[in-house]
Formats: structure tokens, sequence, C-alpha cells
């Protein structure tokens, strides 16, 4: 009984195996480009990365009216 | 998080033969199969035909691990941090609690912001799910579930429903209307059935569909409306925790990471399993796609968290500190993916420049662990949910 399930659990790793062995890959260089492209072009849209200027920022801390 | 989970001897007509036996259920590419001990032998057997036996296929196995660690080896010719070398280093970074949500009567377990950026639904250990106006504090629904633990919620993105589910094993539908006095509880529809408790769930493009992640090592897509179950996602050998589906520019692939170690990423039309990784040393308790697609970061119990790259197929950066010694719970990044923002079991969150490796900032404030962090859709600020029983945003 385990006997068979051992087989058949372990076509089924041998199966992802190969699946995986085949995949195309990139240069790690190349990857790391792009990934630090992106955080460039990106980092203008960034609030947190920028910071937001209080008038604009939802989250801004309540303001007490110095009239009370 | 692990718990024991027993193999239930199931008796009933055999897929194959259609005879009543005691039944194994095994799967066959995903599909679900009631196969007797005698047909799955014979169906081995058949296997066994090319001369294969469990040592052949473990040798196999072994060197085509071996065969992946070289060619992932082969193509590692630089460090991220080596590549972001040049790069401005970050300013002063400067962040603290704008908001504190309180209201929960025990531990946030998950929290997950609407797409109006103002609005978060939160779930507890006490089984309530809330929803806030992020703005004012304010409490616009409250459902208490039927079970505690409610391990996962969700915003749908019309903004119009909430999915939650813990140790109930499901994941249940609420509408949300303006009516407030309607009774949601009577509205719930109960979308997905797992086999153990419900880890993470996400809805996809639309209201219509919701991906889901369980205890019982699978994940799962089903339909809301018919509760149909759509495409199961079969590979972890433990429990699964978190799952991340990527940004829509760049398919329908997601992440998920568990308790075996692995992170895998799957297509969700075929059910396949493309791309696995097992660097950690420890169940990884959350994963994160990079903004672009191309990469994903997860949060572990060794106390790290790494970034994956998609195209390169290996780890390529990892974000840790000798004196971080507890476990990582939730990952986000901002919205350029320059920052990664990782809450921790020792209370804490770590802000991380992700291309350079470094931690540009650290984020006291709860006084439990830290649950989950999740960045708000426009990037003004993060929520963090927590063990204290609060929820805080920072901006």
């Amino acid at each position: 009984m385990s006997g068979s399930s051992n087989i058949v659990a372990m076509k089924k790793v041998v199966q992802q195996l190969r699946f995986e062995a085949n995949i195309n890959r990139v240069k790690v260089s190349q990857a790391a480009a792009e990934l630090q492209q992106f955080c460039i072009q990106n980092a203008v849209h960034d609030p947190l990365l920028t910071g937001v200027s209080s008038s604009t920022n939802p989250f801004r801390t309540q303001k007490v009216c110095s009239f009370l | 998080m692990c718990d024991q989970t027993f193999l239930a001897i199931t008796f009933g007509p055999c897929d194959k033969c259609s005879e009543n036996k005691p039944l194994m259920n095994i799967y066959l590419k995903n599909e679900p199969i009631n196969y007797c001990s005698l047909c799955v032998e014979m169906m081995a057997c058949q296997g066994l035909a090319k001369g294969e036996t469990v040592q052949s296929l473990k040798a196999e196995s072994e060197s085509l691990k071996a065969k992946l660690e070289e060619e992932r080896a082969k193509l590692h010719d630089v460090e991220l941090h080596q590549v972001a070398e040049k790069m401005e280093a970050l300013g002063q970074f400067v962040m603290k609690t704008r908001r504190t949500l309180k209201g929960h009567g025990n531990k946030v377990l998950c929290m997950d912001w609407c797409r109006d950026k103002r609005r978060i639904v939160s779930s507890s250990q006490d089984g309530k799910v809330i929803v806030w106006d992020a703005y004012t504090t304010n409490k616009e629904h409250a459902v208490t579930m039927p079970c505690t633990w409610v391990m996962a919620c969700a915003y749908a993105p019309s903004g119009c429903a909430v999915a939650c589910g813990g140790l109930d094993n499901k994941c249940s539908v609420y509408p949300l209307s303006l009516d407030k006095n309607e009774n949601l509880a009577s509205k719930k529809k109960s979308v997905a059935m797992h086999t153990n408790y419900l880890s993470s769930c996400s809805f996809t493009k639309s209201d219509m569909q919701i991906l889901t992640s369980s205890g019982d090592g699978t994940c799962a897509l089903w339909d809301v409306e018919s509760g149909q179950l759509l495409q199961s996602f079969h590979g972890h050998s433990a429990d699964v925790l978190s799952l991340d589906l990527a940004p829509s520019e760049t398919g329908s692939t997601f992440v998920s990471g568990g308790c075996d170690k692995k992170a895998n990423v799957w297509d969700m039309r075929s059910g396949q399993n493309v791309q696995s990784f097992e660097t950690h040393d420890s169940d990884i308790n959350s994963v994160k796609y990079y903004p672009s697609g191309d990469a994903f970061a997860s949060g572990s119990d060794d106390a790290t968290c790494r970034l994956y790259d998609l195209r390169a197929d290996r780890e390529v950066a990892i974000y840790s500190k000798d004196s971080i010694i507890f476990g990582a719970s939730s990952v986000d990044f901002s919205l350029s993916g320059r920052l990664l923002f990782a809450g921790y079991n020792d209370y804490n969150i770590n802000v991380w420049d992700v291309l350079k490796g470094t931690r540009v900032a650290i984020l006291f404030g709860h006084e439990n662990r830290v649950s989950t962090v999740r960045v708000s859709p426009d990037g003004t600020a993060f929520c963090s949910g927590s063990w204290d029983n609060t929820l805080r945003i920072w901006a």
C-alpha cells in the first residue's frame, strides 16, 4: 500500500522537477537592473518614499482648533 | 501554525473497477482520483514498465535538483545590492502612527484595504470582522463569525463585499450595504470549503472569483456566485500560510508560501506549479509580489525576508540582521517597490531598502506581535494589525 503511494508521489515530484529544470532564465544582472529601473521610474509616484505634503495627506495629524 | 492532519480512510466505489472497497485518495495532474489499493498498485506497475522503481525515481529526483541548482548558480553573476551600489541612498526616513483603530476584543489576525483607499476590513481571534473608516476611525460594519480565529479577510474590488474565514475551514462572503440596520450575517454566502483552516483569501480581478489558501496544503479558486470549485492547486507538502496575486498587467499567476518552507508560483488557469523556491530555513508566513510582477518577497519564521526574481528563477536578496531574531509575519512593498515593510514577532516593523538590502527604519508602537502589514492602494500610508488588539495606520 505505502509502496505504490510512494511511487505515485515520487513520479509527481520528478515530473515537477523536470518542468522546473526546463524554465527559461535570465542573468541576475539583467533581472536586478530591471528591478532597479522599475524603482527609479516609479519613485516619484511613491508617497511613502518621497513623502507627501501635509495638505494632501489624508492621514495628517488632525489640527487642534486654536479658537477653542 | 502546523497541526496534525490525519489520513481518513474512505469506503466506496472505486473510480476504475467500480467495486466497493477502501479507497486511496490521490491526485493525478490535479485531478482527484478515488482508486482502490489494487488499482493504484496496477497503475503504479504500469509506470514501472519503463524500469522505474522508487530508487530510480529518487535518483532522478536528486539529479534534477542538482541540475536546477547548477542552472541557477550559472546565471548568478552579480548581487542585487551591487547593481544598486551607485544609486542614491535613501534620505532621512520619518514615519509615525497617524491613526489607531481600537475595538477588537482580541488579537487582530488580518486586514485589507478597500480600493477606495479609505476603508479597512480587519478580522480577529474573537471572531469579529470589522469594517473601519480609516480617516475617522469609525466602525462602519461589524460581523460576528460563528467561529473564532478569523485568520483571513479581504475586500472585494468593488468595495461592496468582504470575504473572511479561518478555523471554520470556510470562506464566507458578506455583501456590504449602506443600510445601517441591515443584518449582514443573514446575507452571508459560504463560498470555499477546505478540509483545514483557511489561512488567506483574495478576490481576483472581480467580485466573482476568490482565491484561498488553507492548512490542508492546497490553494483553490472558487466561483463566488455558485460556490463551485474552479481550480485547485496541489504541491505544498504542509500548511499554506499566505498567497498573493500577481499585479494585473503580468497575467494570471499567484504565489503561495507555507510551512514546507517553499514558495510556489502557480498558473491560475492550468493549476500548474510553474516555479518553486526553497531557500528559507523555516515557515514562510507571508508572500508579496513586487509591484512590477517580476519578483516577490517572502517573510519567514527564520527572521529573514527574501526577494526572489521570477525571470532569474532564484533568490536575489535577503533582508536580515544578526540583531533580528524573531520571525517576520507579514511583508508588503511600497508603490515603487523601493521599500519593503515587514512586521515581526518582536512587536516592531522594519522598513528595508529593497535594492541596497539595508534597513532604513524601525517602527515602534505595537505592544504585541505584528500579524499583518498592508500598504494602502494609493500608497500614502500602510496599516499594521497586531496581537495587541489594535490596528495602526502609519504615514
